[in-house]
């Protein structure tokens, strides 16, 4: 690809976070008028990797070569003036400003000491002529779609630095329309000399657009290929860890489930530009595994289920009477629990101890006026901790100063406190040791022999042929097939997501886009 | 679309122009110069320090000491002019520095140590008062040839309506103030850091020297509010002026600016001002109506305006959380 | 180092308090000196119990708020509510319990008010107190009409000027409340549920607290502790003055309760630590008087407070002490442990399911 010096290199680049490994000995590296894409699940270090490019972080080891020299960023904005400019997935632009003052923030053009905003309006347009984009630019950018927001942001990001453009999910909130759009300016970019990284987790755009593609895993880079004649089952495998062979099938036992009762059933449930509808049903004694690439639609799927975002259409039906859930609270009081995937903000309360992280739930359901004495709580806080080992050195420690494993496994003990019958568990697995990962894979088995239901998602699919008995593939934000107990295997699921993903090519986010446009 | 930023500030406006003309319809006689004028007179020091609260909110902060400052500066200006023989325009300009100094120390702290503004510019706001208390407990009127010659500058408006100095005085200061927020890189910086933070630091913005620069301002504006007020009683008293902190929150609010920050316009405080001047100005002309009613319809209008706002944050939420919207 | 958990949480403010009623028996050797005649207990001791009553009592509802991370900037205008509620009542004619149920419930509907605005509308804490906060005395003056509105009913009276026992009846009123509000708190589940919320609103929904209700149960119980706060402050002047009954004592409350060890970012909370809080206020205040000051002084050492309050609590000496606590070598030595035990797993999981 590159002959010559790439116009960005990076070597050996490592990042720990308070004795957690988030990059380690990353290489990578970038030629001018390529767009290189990035991908990884959760975790994988993608976005520690873009911060230590941007000077947003330090780097602990490794070198960064820019134009064959040497760089150092210690801030965004060093990083900027050195000729890399960042536009990040989110957190970006300000809506409350023009679109001509957020392209001018920090350099307004002057006249007599102050701000020439006709002037700063007129090389806004120009600006903004060369992305074919023809609006007012003294209008608020809120005014505006996402769409044009990341033109704005690129554009920004293009006039202040001008050699390497860091894309961090620019299509994650954009239709089919608007890719293709964005894609084009890209490719102009890309003639122009820019060297381009591409975030994202949609597999069909990785192949539109990218010319190589690195695979970042658990911090580390596992490769770096051309996009041509790369197949998708291979790229699949590579960014979710396996090796593509035979692997013994799973460990759960099939066929009996047809015969439990359903415990709740989900038909047609689904919300606008979140989840396509859905049909569900969760017996007493199954795990069914939920596998999908980031941003599929599986943590959407947990949040309808449980009451914490609320569907637009379909019913719900527990023990076949039909319910409804306005809150976590209703959800609950049918007996359902949830672990949430980002367990610093939804899950733990960090200030309490590891007794009161426990009764949490139980107490909430049993009301206020009605609570456990310190001697139950204490049981039941010390009951738990012996039951899954959860490794504190007192049952009153705040529990923001357990490890990560631990944490994970206070909050299910909060839920299995609450004795559930349906247990929803998003990414259980996730950024903890493991020792404790294979108690909580053990702990699913277990909690599915005594008769539970439990919904499992995760990207572990090694864990998912482990205990699921049956997996829902979701792929580009809709449930697009089932894998019965017979058929799971790592390779099976991987060949279904591939598939979905193929199949989606946008037409599902394009569909709900229809849908919202009638509605 | 841009009419979620215009809005409530044409809201302001209109019930400004329907109030107006509703008491016009009642009282003709307050349609006159006369008025107008007393409305600008009666409110300058509290225009002035509005100015300053509506860079402080439009920072997303707020600065709960400016009633304080203004205390303190009517003492000091008449200790330091009468008992200490200070010659008026260094005590002025003595008292000005002296509380740009607070404003930019409360700033640092607030930025440094990262703690909500509002119980920072409490404890200023005890401290402003208690330096005041400390310099004298009594009414102390101010005798100063300055003043003399200050009172003297008036233009006479067709109708007998007088502009005075102190009236002027607060329409320069909200010239300054929209020249300041609108055309000047301070002025962008304070609009970007209350829309957000994290962005804005991203995109350069220097949030520590303007934070400073923020809080010095409003302690500034609130000096000068102190020698607007000194001018219009003659007097500094250090029980003077509690509470104008409220009533400016209020002004700028009403006038339509955002209280969590990033949107608003410092012409709209002054429409925010006139609002409020206006109601007390129907209760004088009214005679029966109480005073009283001024702070309940000011009250009112305070939450609708947040409401108001919160249901227009609400619904670009809505809009922007929808997949996708057309260009 | 036995102490009960409880006192060892307040140790430090209860220190703070024994030194300034120290330093104040050095300034004024009769200071410790309580009397008994006419039935009443004197002294300054008794004074500062007895004058600290109404920022004591707001403080109590003020710390429920701060807990759940809010505020309540309204309390002193719900206190000039109350007052004149129930001056309005008694001067008609009506019976004391009527005034007193109908003031209560006068307070609490503005806590009501309040707590909606935060819960249901998602309205910063202080912005929508603050609307309360300048209506408030608005509409305590349109229930007086303008006037301080002077009453004699010996029933109302005692509430601020009464004793039993000796004792001045506004003390027992607010350690007698501050008792039942912490006991209510910590002997049924609330206590945990708010400092849940305030830790983590969302996590808290999560887990199934219905947050909304809590809250607004907490800003009512606030507009209820200010409308006891608003009836001893009228009752005591035998008048209700609604433009300067509670004036700023928002302000004294909430320095109270952050005096008492309670964060402002919410969680943890101690009734005693608040009300201890609002005991150093008032006796600092005696103390200026004792010594001579001028009590303007009070204001500048409130500033002081504030500030030394500031920088103990803010985050960036937070991130310092952590540092030196929980240095990384610290950080490995725990996740290396918990590897390291890790293999060890056994039946354990069974035991989890019942």
């Amino acid at each position: 690809m590159a002959a010559s010096e790439p116009l960005l290199r990076a070597e050996g680049i490592s990042k720990d976070f308070l004795g957690v490994t988030a990059l380690s000995g990353v290489d990578f590296d970038l030629a001018a008028g390529e767009i290189h894409a990035l991908v990884g699940e959760n975790g994988a270090g993608k976005s520690t990797l873009i911060k230590i490019l941007t000077g947003a972080y330090r780097r602990d080891a490794g070198r960064i070569v820019l134009s064959g020299e040497p760089i150092s960023p210690s801030d965004v904005m060093e990083a900027q003036s050195l000729g890399i400019g960042t536009v990040y997935q989110e957190v970006n632009l300000l809506p409350n400003l023009t679109v001509a003052e957020n392209l001018f923030l920090g350099r307004e053009p002057k006249r007599f000491g102050l701000i020439d905003r006709r002037a700063a309006n007129r090389r806004s347009r120009e600006i903004l002529a060369q992305y074919g984009l023809s609006i007012d630019v003294s209008a608020q950018l809120s005014a505006y779609s996402v769409a044009v927001r990341q033109i704005v942001a690129i554009a920004r990001a293009v006039d202040l630095s001008g050699k390497v453009l860091i894309l961090d999910e620019p299509t994650a909130s954009l239709d089919a329309a608007e890719v293709s759009r964005l894609f084009a300016i890209l490719e102009d970019l890309k003639a122009r000399g820019l060297g381009i990284v591409f975030i994202t987790h949609f597999f069909d755009q990785v192949y539109r657009i990218a010319d190589r593609v690195t695979i970042l895993r658990n911090g580390h880079k596992v490769a770096t290929r051309p996009l041509a004649g790369l197949e998708r089952l291979e790229l699949v495998s590579m960014m979710l860890g396996r090796e593509l062979k035979e692997e013994e099938s799973h460990r759960a036992p099939a066929g009996e489930a047809g015969e439990r009762p359903v415990v709740a059933r989900f038909r047609g449930v689904g919300k606008r530009g979140r989840i396509a509808p859905f049909d569900l049903d969760l017996r007493a004694g199954e795990v069914v595994g939920v596998a999908g690439l980031l941003g599929s639609g599986r943590t959407e799927t947990a949040e309808l289920m449980f009451g914490i975002a609320q569907p637009d259409e379909g019913r719900v039906e527990v023990d076949g009477r039909p319910a409804g859930f306005a809150s976590p609270r209703d959800a609950i009081a049918e007996g359902f629990g949830f672990c949430p995937e980002d367990r610093k903000q939804d899950g733990i309360i960090d200030d309490l101890s590891v007794r009161e992280n426990i009764v949490l739930a139980l107490q909430a359901r049993r009301g206020w006026t009605k609570p456990l004495s310190r001697k139950e709580q204490e049981a039941i806080a010390d009951r738990y901790i012996a039951a899954l080992d959860i490794r504190t050195s007192d049952r009153e420690k705040p529990i923001k100063f357990l490890s990560g494993g631990n944490q994970q496994k206070v909050i299910l003990a909060r839920w299995l406190a609450t004795d559930p019958r349906l247990l929803i568990l998003d990414e259980p697995t996730r950024g903890i040791d493991v020792g404790a990962h294979a108690e909580i894979i053990r702990l699913i088995g277990e909690l599915r022999e005594r008769g539970m239901s439990l919904l499992v998602i995760s990207s572990e699919l090694e864990e998912i042929v482990a205990y699921a008995t049956r997996v829902r593939i979701l792929a580009d934000r809709r449930h697009a097939g089932e894998l019965d107990a017979g058929a799971i295997s790592a390779d099976a699921i991987m060949r279904a997501i591939a598939a979905g993903e193929r199949h989606g090519d946008g037409q599902g986010r394009a569909a709900e886009i229809m849908q919202e446009g009638a509605a | 679309m841009t009419s979620s930023r215009l809005f409530p500030l044409a809201t302001t406006l209109l019930i400004f122009v329907v109030a107006y003309a509703l008491c016009i319809v009642q009282y003709p006689n307050m349609l006159s110069t006369r008025v107008l004028g007393n409305l600008l007179t009666d409110n300058a020091f509290l225009g002035i320090a509005a100015v300053g609260m509506t860079f402080v909110i439009l920072s997303g902060g707020i600065d709960l000491s400016i009633g304080s400052v203004i205390a303190f500066t009517g003492v000091f200006l008449a200790v330091a002019m009468g008992e200490w023989g200070v010659p008026p325009l260094l005590a002025i300009a003595l008292l000005l520095v002296l509380a740009t100094l607070f404003g930019a120390v409360m700033g640092a702290m607030i930025h440094y140590l990262a703690m909500p503004p509002f119980i920072v510019t409490l404890a200023g706001m005890f401290f402003a008062r208690g330096m005041a208390f400390l310099i004298s407990i009594d009414s102390v009127p101010i005798k100063a040839g300055l003043y003399d010659t200050l009172h003297g500058l008036y233009f006479k408006m067709p109708g007998g309506g007088r502009l005075t100095f102190i009236g002027m005085a607060m329409l320069a200061v909200f010239a300054v103030g929209i020249l300041v927020a609108h055309f000047t890189s301070f002025g962008r910086n304070v609009y970007a850091i209350g829309g957000n933070r994290q962005s804005a630091e991203l995109m350069g913005v220097p949030i520590a020297r303007t934070t400073i620069a923020i809080y010095a301002l409003s302690s500034f504006l609130a000096g000068l509010a102190g020698i607007a007020f000194s001018l219009y009683t003659s007097a500094g008293y250090s029980l003077a002026a509690v509470g104008v902190e409220l009533d400016a929150i209020a002004a700028v609010v009403i006038g339509g600016t955002l209280l969590t920050g990033g949107s608003g316009f410092v012409a709209g405080t002054l429409l925010g001002i006139l609002i409020m001047g206006l109601i007390q100005t129907y209760i004088v002309f009214d005679g029966t109506l109480s005073s009283w009613w001024t702070k309940i319809v000011i009250g009112l209008l305070l939450f609708s305006f947040i409401a108001l706002q919160r249901g227009l944050v609400w619904l670009s939420a809505r809009r922007s959380g929808a997949a996708a919207m057309p260009a | 180092m036995t102490l009960p958990a409880t006192m060892r949480r307040v140790l430090p403010q209860l220190v703070a308090l024994l030194v300034i009623l120290a330093l104040n028996t050095a300034i004024a050797p009769g200071f410790l000196d309580v009397a008994f005649a006419n039935g009443r207990l004197y002294g300054s001791l008794i004074d500062i119990l007895n004058r600290g009553a109404p920022v004591a009592l707001l403080a109590i509802g003020m710390t429920l708020v701060i807990a759940t991370r809010g505020i309540d900037l309204s309390v002193g205008a719900v206190m000039a509510i109350a007052g004149a509620v129930a001056a309005a009542l008694i001067t008609t004619g009506q019976p004391l319990a009527v005034t007193l149920v109908a003031t209560l419930g006068a307070g609490a509907l503005c806590g009501l008010w309040n707590g909606a605005l935060v819960a249901f509308l998602g309205i910063q804490p202080i912005i929508a107190t603050l609307i309360l906060m300048v209506a408030g005395r608005g509409i305590a003056q349109l229930i007086t009409e303008g006037i301080i509105l002077t009453f004699n009913d010996p029933g109302l009276v005692f509430v601020g000027s009464g004793t039993v026992l000796g004792v001045p009846f506004p003390i027992i009123l607010w350690v007698v409340i501050g008792l039942c509000v912490s006991l209510l708190f910590r002997v049924t589940a609330l206590g945990l549920l708010v400092e849940a919320i305030g830790v983590n609103r969302r996590a808290s929904t999560l887990a199934g607290i219905g947050t909304s209700a809590l809250l607004l149960a907490v800003y009512a119980a606030s507009g209820l502790c200010a409308a006891v706060a608003g009836v001893v402050a009228a009752a005591d002047i035998m008048g209700a003055d609604a433009n300067n009954a509670g004036l700023w004592l928002e302000l004294d409350a909430i320095l109270a309760v952050v005096v008492g060890g309670n964060s402002l970012m919410g969680g943890r909370f101690s009734i005693a630590g608040s009300l201890i809080g609002a005991m150093i206020i008032q006796s600092v205040n005696t103390g200026i008087l004792l010594a001579g000051f001028p009590p303007e002084f009070n204001l500048v050492i409130k500033a002081a407070i504030i500030v030394v309050i500031l920088v103990v609590q803010s985050p960036a000496s937070h991130t310092l002490s952590a540092y030196f606590r929980h240095r990384p070598g610290a950080a490995q030595d725990r996740s290396a442990g918990a590897v390291r035990a890790a293999g060890k797993t056994g039946s354990a999981g069974k035991e989890a399911v019942r």
